[in-house]
C-alpha cells in the first residue's frame, strides 16, 4: 500500500490507486479543486490515468481570497 | 467632452477593455459581506484571487466562490507566495483550469521579508506562460531593465510595485517609476504598498494606468468607504494626468492681474 501526502497528510491508498479514486476516498469529490502532484500540474482530463507511488506529494488547491 | 465623461477613457489590458482602473483584492477583510460591499463601493471591474490548500471538509472555497461570482468582476488570479518560475507556473495551469481564465497576476517571491520579487525567475515564468496563451500581469520591481525584459517576453502590461505588499508606504521611488513611465508606452499599473487614496492619485497624475492593491482597503477602520475613497481620488489622479498639469517653477508668479493694482504708483 503506496503512502502518499495529501496537503502535507499523510495517508496510505490501495495498490494501483488513481488519482480520480483518491480524491473520492477523500471526500473532495463534486468540489471546486485544482491537483498537483509532486509539484507539477494535473488536469482533469488525467486524473483516471494518473496512479499514485509512494510519496507523491499531492497538492488540492481551493479558492480563497488574494491581493 | 473630456473622456472622462464621454466614457471613452478606458484601460486596455491585451485585448479587453475596463472603465474602472482599480483592480482590487479579495483577502483580509473582517467579513465575506464586507469584502462584497468594498469591490461593489470600488467600481471595480477586475479582482484578485488566488488557490490555497484546504481540507475537503472547509467549504470556505465554494462559499467564497459564489460570492466572487455574484461580483460579476473579471477574475485575476495571482501565484501569490511562488518562489520559483516552476512553482508559479504550475499555480498558474491550475489557476487556469479551475477559474476558467487565461489571466494571471505572475508573482515570484525572491526574498521573504519585504516580499521582493525576484527578476530572474519572474522573466523565465512569464515567457513560459506567454507561451501557453496565458494573459501575463507580473509583479516586479520598479526596475528598467527587468521591465524591459518582460516586454521582449511577450507582456502587455506591466505590474511595478510602489513599496513592498503590505507596507502602504505609497510611492517609494519616484524617480524609477517616472522612468518607467517615460520610457515604456505600455500599460503600467502599480501594484502593492499604496496606503492612502493620494498615494493612488499620485500614481494616476504620474502617468501611470492603474493600481491594484488589497490591504489599504481591506485593513481600513472602514473598508467599504475607503474602496470608495480609492475609486474617487483614482478618477481624480487620471483626469488630472489627462488635464496636464502645470509646470513647476521655483519662483512665485502672481494669479491675480498686476496690471491695475491699487496704490501702486510709478
Amino acid at each position: 500500500m503506496p503512502r502518499v501526502f495529501i496537503n502535507n497528510k499523510q495517508l496510505s491508498v490501495a495498490d494501483n490507486c488513481n488519482l480520480t479514486q483518491l480524491i473520492q476516498i477523500t471526500g473532495y469529490q463534486n468540489q471546486r479543486i485544482a491537483v498537483a502532484i509532486n509539484g507539477e500540474f494535473i488536469t482533469k482530463t488525467q486524473y483516471t490515468q494518473t496512479q499514485l507511488s509512494e510519496d507523491d506529494a499531492i497538492d488540492i488547491v481551493k479558492p480563497i481570497g488574494g491581493g | 467632452m473630456s473622456h472622462i465623461a464621454a466614457n471613452t477613457d478606458t484601460l486596455k489590458l491585451y485585448d479587453e477593455e475596463f472603465s474602472s482602473r482599480f483592480l482590487l483584492g479579495t483577502a483580509l477583510y473582517r467579513s465575506p459581506l464586507q469584502m462584497s460591499e468594498s469591490i461593489q463601493a470600488s467600481g471595480t471591474q477586475f479582482i484578485t484571487l488566488s488557490l490555497r490548500q484546504q481540507n475537503p471538509e472547509q467549504n470556505d472555497g465554494e462559499a467564497f466562490w459564489q460570492l466572487i461570482k455574484d461580483t460579476g468582476c473579471k477574475l485575476l488570479p495571482n501565484t501569490a507566495g511562488c518562489k520559483s518560475a516552476k512553482e508559479a507556473i504550475n499555480l498558474a495551469e491550475m489557476s487556469r483550469e479551475l477559474f476558467d481564465t487565461p489571466w494571471v497576476k505572475l508573482e515570484v517571491i525572491g526574498d521573504d521579508y519585504n516580499l521582493q520579487p525576484d527578476p530572474f525567475e519572474l522573466v523565465i515564468a512569464a515567457t513560459e506562460l506567454i507561451k501557453r496563451g496565458f494573459k501575463v500581469l507580473p509583479y516586479c520591481t520598479d526596475d528598467l531593465v527587468l521591465c524591459l525584459r518582460l516586454l521582449d517576453a511577450g507582456c502587455e502590461a506591466l505590474m511595478p510595485w510602489g513599496a513592498p505588499i503590505g507596507t502602504g508606504r505609497g510611492l517609494m521611488n519616484k524617480y524609477q517609476l517616472k522612468t518607467l513611465r517615460e520610457r515604456i508606452d505600455r500599460p503600467l499599473i502599480i501594484d502593492a504598498g499604496l496606503g492612502s487614496p493620494s498615494q493612488a492619485a499620485a500614481a494616476l497624475e504620474m502617468g501611470f494606468d492603474g493600481v491594484l492593491l488589497n490591504t489599504a482597503v481591506a485593513k481600513a477602520d472602514d473598508p467599504v468607504l475607503m474602496a470608495r475613497a480609492f475609486s474617487l481620488a483614482i478618477e481624480a489622479g487620471r483626469s488630472g494626468y489627462l488635464a496636464g498639469l502645470m509646470l513647476q517653477r521655483q519662483t512665485a508668479s502672481p494669479s491675480t492681474p498686476v496690471l491695475g493694482q491699487p496704490f501702486w504708483h510709478q
